[in-house]
């Protein structure tokens, strides 16, 4: 090309390749942007020195922080999710492991019938799954609770485990256990140092997934839960009459916690392959 | 040093009439096979030819359908992987990646219980010569260090067979050469016996004491190098084993040690020792590079044209067309004797008796040929 004859490009040339040049980095700003609106949102409404309803900024206040158990019962829901979340995360990581080791590594009759059936509770309104669970309960004369929504629970994080956890076995290579066989351990040995670890980062992705839709769920919840509370159904109960500034407090408490694991899990990941 | 999960008995490796059939493909056909304890020994042949297969029912990852296998007195026709004193290094390695590469090196001495592996484990490595590398993860370790730590991680078990399949097929050329070597001087230095799988005909000659060349599920011959390629006894050894002619002739008489063929009413001849059929429709072999650009001598073809010529660096190859259409290939050393010839040249072709071999005439004349290349 030769430049050298060329007039220097005018202003609104210069802003017009400006643009296009960064056109990328201005569509992923905005997308970060609207992303992360309602958390910035929430955060900064944690620190409204609100009374009563959390809607209109009010003046800065650390009180919120400083007792978040503050507003009548939300350490009480947040315990009962905390502890739903766990035991529902372990026993659907259990069971749903175990279902996918039974249809990634075993032909059985059956087995394409299983698959698909597995799915079917992620396809499935969580209204209705939560409607004919309440009915369910209520014809063989459970009274729900606590004990309801777990096992509620248990049952739509399953498919989401399976589905995880599959996808990592389907990825190991076959011929890793059979090194491991070669090198003399017996079918239990094999499992236990080589199938395992390897499964391992998708058997941990699926907890982690459990977790938070445990933890998040409020349709099937709020059907089974009787007079028992969880987080999102004090959220949406306390909604009515004003959410206080405690639940901000909370919500953005998770943000930060789920953000600091993240954050350690891929510096621990790059140290480990960089070692 | 092994524990009592490990039979300790070292011999000679038999396979006595082992088939393989997956439905109605019969993999394996009825192959037996003595290996000599401490030989280097290659299954050579084309994919799909059952050597892979064979390699895996040796290292007890396939069940044969029929047939035993033996380790020396041993029966492990249908022993576990684990109980057998058989180590496999995989095509891809296989290397553990989540364990370091002390871990996958000791990983077979720790499941045999043994609790001090350091120093085994470091001498495997530093017979590899990699022992500075035990700390790292094998995704850190390039294609041919990955190779060397497969090696190690069979051969520190000391086992009595050593299984390779197809190991070098994931290197470059260079790095190859350089593998075969080193596997041949390893195998020296531990007197383990090796039973190397390829493809490659190149690296089974250059490694191998003996080589067994498969093809359909059986064994089509089995010998040295020198006698597979000077000596073939079928057209797929012939062609499968570097490039051979091979031309159609009729036995005219069999007396004094040699036959007299003839082909496209031109006279041969052929030592009778060197034709191994009783047929009188024979295949006459010439390798390339015992042909020459001369008239004279007892076997020759006259009027002849070449149609393409190629320099290959050590050699000049031509492809030479004979009265009757058929294309031979022809290598001729590029030192003062070189003719020098330009496509459209006509020549003439000649070559000793000596040279010459007879096969059955009844098979396909390019069996084997351009085989080795696909996998």
């Amino acid at each position: 090309m030769t430049t050298l004859d060329l007039p220097r490009p005018s202003f609104s040339h210069r802003t017009s390749r400006w643009i296009s040049r960064n056109l990328i980095r201005i569509y992923a700003g905005l997308a970060f942007i609207y992303l992360f609106i309602p958390v910035a949102y929430t955060f900064v409404f944690s620190f409204n020195n609100s009374g009563k309803s959390n809607l209109v900024w009010q003046g800065f206040t650390l009180d919120n922080w400083r007792n978040p158990c503050g507003a009548p019962q939300v350490c009480t829901a947040v315990v009962n999710s905390l502890q739903i979340g766990l035991i529902s995360t372990v026993l659907a990581t259990i069971l749903g492991t175990m279902i996918a080791f039974a249809i990634g590594r075993h032909k059985f009759k059956g087995r394409s019938t299983t698959n698909l059936l597995i799915f079917l509770p992620m396809a499935t309104p969580e209204v209705v799954l939560g409607a004919s669970l309440l009915a369910m309960f209520l014809n063989l004369r459970i009274n729900p609770g606590f004990w309801t929504i777990v096992i509620a629970h248990v049952m739509f994080c399953i498919s989401f485990v399976v589905v995880t956890v599959k996808a990592r076995i389907a990825s190991l290579d076959p011929k890793l256990e059979q090194a491991a066989m070669d090198l003399y351990a017996n079918e239990r040995e094999t499992f236990r140092y080589v199938t395992l670890p390897l499964v391992m980062p998708g058997i941990a992705g699926a907890a982690l997934l459990a977790f938070s839709l445990s933890f998040d769920d409020f349709i099937i919840t709020n059907f089974n839960s009787g007079i028992e509370s969880t987080f999102p159904k004090f959220v949406y109960v306390s909604a009515a009459r004003g959410i206080p500034a405690q639940a901000n407090v909370i919500g953005s408490a998770m943000f930060f916690i789920a953000l600091i694991i993240v954050i350690v899990g891929q510096a621990a990941s790059r140290r480990r392959s960089r070692k | 040093m092994a524990g009592q999960k490990v039979a300790q008995d070292t011999g000679d490796l038999v396979l006595n009439r082992v088939s393989k059939l997956y439905g109605d493909f019969r993999a394996v056909d009825d192959l037996s096979l003595t290996i000599p304890d401490g030989s280097f020994f290659a299954l050579l042949g084309p994919s799909g030819c059952g050597k892979t297969t064979t390699l895996r029912m040796i290292a007890g990852l396939e069940e044969p359908t029929s047939g035993t296998i033996n380790i020396g007195d041993t029966d492990i026709t249908t022993q576990k992987p684990y109980r057998r004193n058989v180590n496999t290094v995989f095509q891809n390695y296989a290397l553990f990646p989540h364990l370091t590469i002390f871990e996958n090196v000791a990983f077979g001495l720790r499941r045999r219980g043994i609790k001090d592996v350091k120093v085994e484990v470091e001498s495997a490595l530093a017979l590899v010569e990699l022992g500075h590398l035990a700390e790292r993860k094998p995704s850190q370790l390039s294609g041919g260090q990955q190779q060397r730590i497969a090696v190690a991680r069979a051969i520190v078990n000391k086992p009595e067979v050593l299984l390779l399949d197809e190991p070098l097929g994931a290197l470059d050329l260079k790095l190859r050469r350089q593998m075969q070597i080193e596997l041949k001087r390893i195998q020296t230095e531990v007197g383990i016996t090796f039973i190397h799988v390829t493809h490659d005909q190149e690296e089974a000659m250059t490694m191998a004491d003996t080589i067994a060349v498969m093809n359909q599920g059986k064994i089509e011959q089995l010998g040295s190098a020198t006698e597979l390629y000077e000596s073939p006894k079928t057209a797929f050894v012939a062609n499968f084993l570097g490039q051979c002619n091979l031309i159609k002739a009729k036995v005219q008489s069999r007396s004094g040690g040699k036959a007299v063929v003839s082909a496209k009413g031109l006279n041969f001849e052929i030592p009778l020792a060197r034709v191994s059929t009783d047929s009188d429709s024979i295949l006459m072999g010439i390798r390339p590079e015992k042909l020459r650009l001369d008239d004279s001598g007892t076997n020759s073809i006259k009027e002849c044209v070449v149609t393409d010529r190629s320099f290959v660096g050590t050699s000049t190859q031509y492809l030479v067309r004979t009265p009757w259409d058929l294309e031979l290939v022809v290598f001729e050393q590029n030192d003062e004797g070189l003719h020098d010839l330009r496509v459209g040249d006509k020549v003439s072709l000649e070559w000793d008796p000596e040279h010459t071999f007879g096969l059955d005439g009844s098979q396909d004349v390019n069996a084997g040929a351009d085989l080795d290349d696909d996998e």
